[in-house]
């Protein structure tokens, strides 16, 4: 499983980037994408989804 | 009164800028501490030397030195109940609206552009939109850059605090000495009223435990800028019903752990901006409750008045904001910094400046010598340089100064909407202006029509222009003196 942005509510803020413990999302062209086979759900590394426990937008970092 | 010699607004929008420049060297100096620096007689030289350029810090300064904001940092750690992230506006003015974020590359570039252009530049902040600390990469890369091609450049940022006692060791490294966080609440409870959920130590927090955890981060943070010598200004946003008596309380705390300067701001509330205080109809206060929290505070940790609620983007002097002039697609992809503007106003400035100390200090003294109870708080339209120098119809804000038995002090200013639009105003705006100036006993200004002095009149406000282009503090002690001094009254039409 892995987590999807909703490009059109996103503020480009890019603090999901920074806080995703796998190195999975990247700014493409002019939106942040999620590449569904480097996101882990951050299973092993924290409790809660880092991008979307720090996204400033309610249900923008959600499960694909 | 004549015209100043030295036109500080001509040097920076003249385009023959070198004979200027030769005419302002050539003038005399009107005063004998000429070329003095403008110390206040209580403040210590190590702090004044920090300040004195710095249009935020220093009141003195604001007159002569502008600021520029880059966007860089659009991520953020909390979530505040009057800040909406995905709202922006190029009309609008409030922290946090940006209309373009930057990289640090773009940033250099842009900077370099205004400093040429604009050479009252003194500082350049990073205020967001987002937190400057805890977008930390794009804050200290822009900082690096622009020290190593602007090196007399102040650097500062705003935090929410959070993030901050992970850099202040990074930021002493980089000769930041100036740091502004933004510091609602002391008491947890406060806190939960105003911030819904922080981002801390990789999970979110609601709550009292959020805002308790904010306000210990706050804390340390502020004591451990205060502990390196790191000027701390302390902003607190005033919302009436949460917390507005409470920032008494905040103001004392700070001032215990050293911030050099406490700034009240109004919260700025509009549905339109799709804030949750804008949504829940949570109002803002007035001019007049901002004042009357100020007054009570007077004594505490030093206030700011003079604070514009600037945009995260914003370039200029506080007041005239300049952002729109420097967009990216007005910035060319090569920029060579060109340090000869900026070096040449310093040097007016440095003149200016002691002459307008010791017409400063002259006019307290008259103002004290009238002997009277009374005060008067009047209105100034300004473009900068300290004097009375804008047209009404032109202004945008007039700065309020208070004339009492103390001596003269600055107040604050009120914004309004810019009455004359190319030769007509409108009625509809005047009544605005007229709105905005509740309180206000005399408005001072370069010019202004017959008109609204009328309308102005009608509504007990006075005007004149009969000071135009004196010093601010000048032309308040002979109003003062005009209306309750032995002296007759002169000036007044
Ligand atoms: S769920 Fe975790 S691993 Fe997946 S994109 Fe978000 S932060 Fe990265
Ligand atoms: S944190 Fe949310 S708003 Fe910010 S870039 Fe990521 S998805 Fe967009
Ligand atoms: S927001 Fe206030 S402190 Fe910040 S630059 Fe504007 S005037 Fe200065």
């Amino acid at each position: 499983m892995a987590f999807k942005i909703i490009a059109s509510q996103c503020t480009q803020c890019g603090a999901c980037v920074f806080e995703c413990p796998s190195g999975a999302i990247k700014f493409e062209g002019e939106i942040y994408v999620i590449d569904p086979d480097k996101c882990t759900e951050c299973k092993e590394a924290f409790d809660t989804q880092q991008c979307a426990s720090v996204c400033p937008v309610p249900k923008t970092c959600v499960p694909d | 009164m004549p015209e100043p010699m030295i036109s500080l607004e001509s040097l920076t929008s003249t385009t023959s800028f070198d004979q200027l420049l030769a005419t302002a060297k050539s003038g005399g100096c009107a005063s004998s501490s000429c070329g003095s620096s403008a110390k206040p007689n209580d403040m210590d030289s190590a702090i004044w030397e920090k300040i004195k350029d710095h249009p935020c810090f220093s009141e003195e300064a604001h007159h002569y030195f502008a600021r520029m904001h880059v966007a860089v940092a659009p991520a953020c750690n909390i979530q505040c109940n009057y800040c909406n992230r995905k709202y922006d506006c190029a009309n609008e003015s409030r922290p946090g609206v940006v209309s373009e974020k930057l990289t640090p590359e773009q940033a250099l570039r842009k900077v370099m552009v205004v400093a040429n252009e604009v050479p009252q530049l003194s500082v350049l902040g990073i205020a967001g939109p987002g937190d400057a600390c805890y977008d930390w990469k794009r804050t200290k890369a822009t900082f690096e850059q622009v020290a190593r091609e602007i090196p007399d450049i102040k650097l500062c940022v705003s935090t929410n605090g959070l993030a901050l006692p992970d850099h202040v060791a990074e930021l002493a490294d980089m000769n930041v000495d100036h740091v502004t966080i933004t510091i609602n609440m002391v008491d947890p409870g406060v806190g939960a009223r105003i911030y819904p959920w922080i981002f801390y130590d990789h999970r979110r927090y609601t709550g009292i435990e959020a805002a308790r955890i904010l306000h210990e981060r706050q804390m340390l943070g502020l004591e451990m800028l205060t502990a390196r010598g790191i000027l701390t200004k302390i902003n607190s946003v005033m919302i009436p019903g949460v917390n507005d008596e409470h920032l008494i309380e905040v103001n004392k705390w700070v001032k215990e752990r050293g911030a050099f300067l406490h700034n009240v701001m109004p919260l700025i509330s509009d549905p339109a901006h799709g804030a949750y205080y804008g949504l829940t109809g949570q109002r803002g206060p007035n001019a007049m409750e901002l004042k009357a929290l100020q007054d009570r505070l007077e004594g505490g940790a030093k206030l700011m008045r003079h604070c514009r609620q600037c945009r995260a983007d914003a370039v200029g002097l506080l007041g005239a904001d300049r952002g729109q002039e420097f967009t990216l697609d007005q910035i060319p992809g090569e920029v060579v910094y060109d340090a000869s503007k900026r070096e040449a106003y310093r040097e007016v400035v440095a003149r200016e400046r002691g002459d307008h100390v010791a017409a400063k200090s002259a006019a307290t003294e008259m103002v004290k010598a009238a002997g009277s109870g009374n005060s008067l708080l009047v209105a100034v339209a300004t473009k900068g340089g300290g004097r009375v120098n804008e047209h009404f119809g032109h202004s945008k804000e007039f700065q309020i100064y208070e004339a009492s038995p103390g001596g003269i002090s600055f107040v604050g200013h009120r914004k309004v909407e810019q009455y004359c639009r190319g030769g007509w105003g409108e009625d509809a705006t005047l009544d605005d202006v007229i709105a905005a100036l509740e309180g206000i006993d005399i408005v001072l200004c370069a010019k202004i029509g017959e008109c609204p002095k009328d309308q102005l009149t009608g509504a007990g406000i006075r005007a004149t222009d009969a000071y135009g282009y004196d010093y601010i503090e000048t032309a308040i002690s002979a109003l003062y003196t005009a209306e309750f001094g032995v002296e007759p009254l002169a000036a007044m039409a």
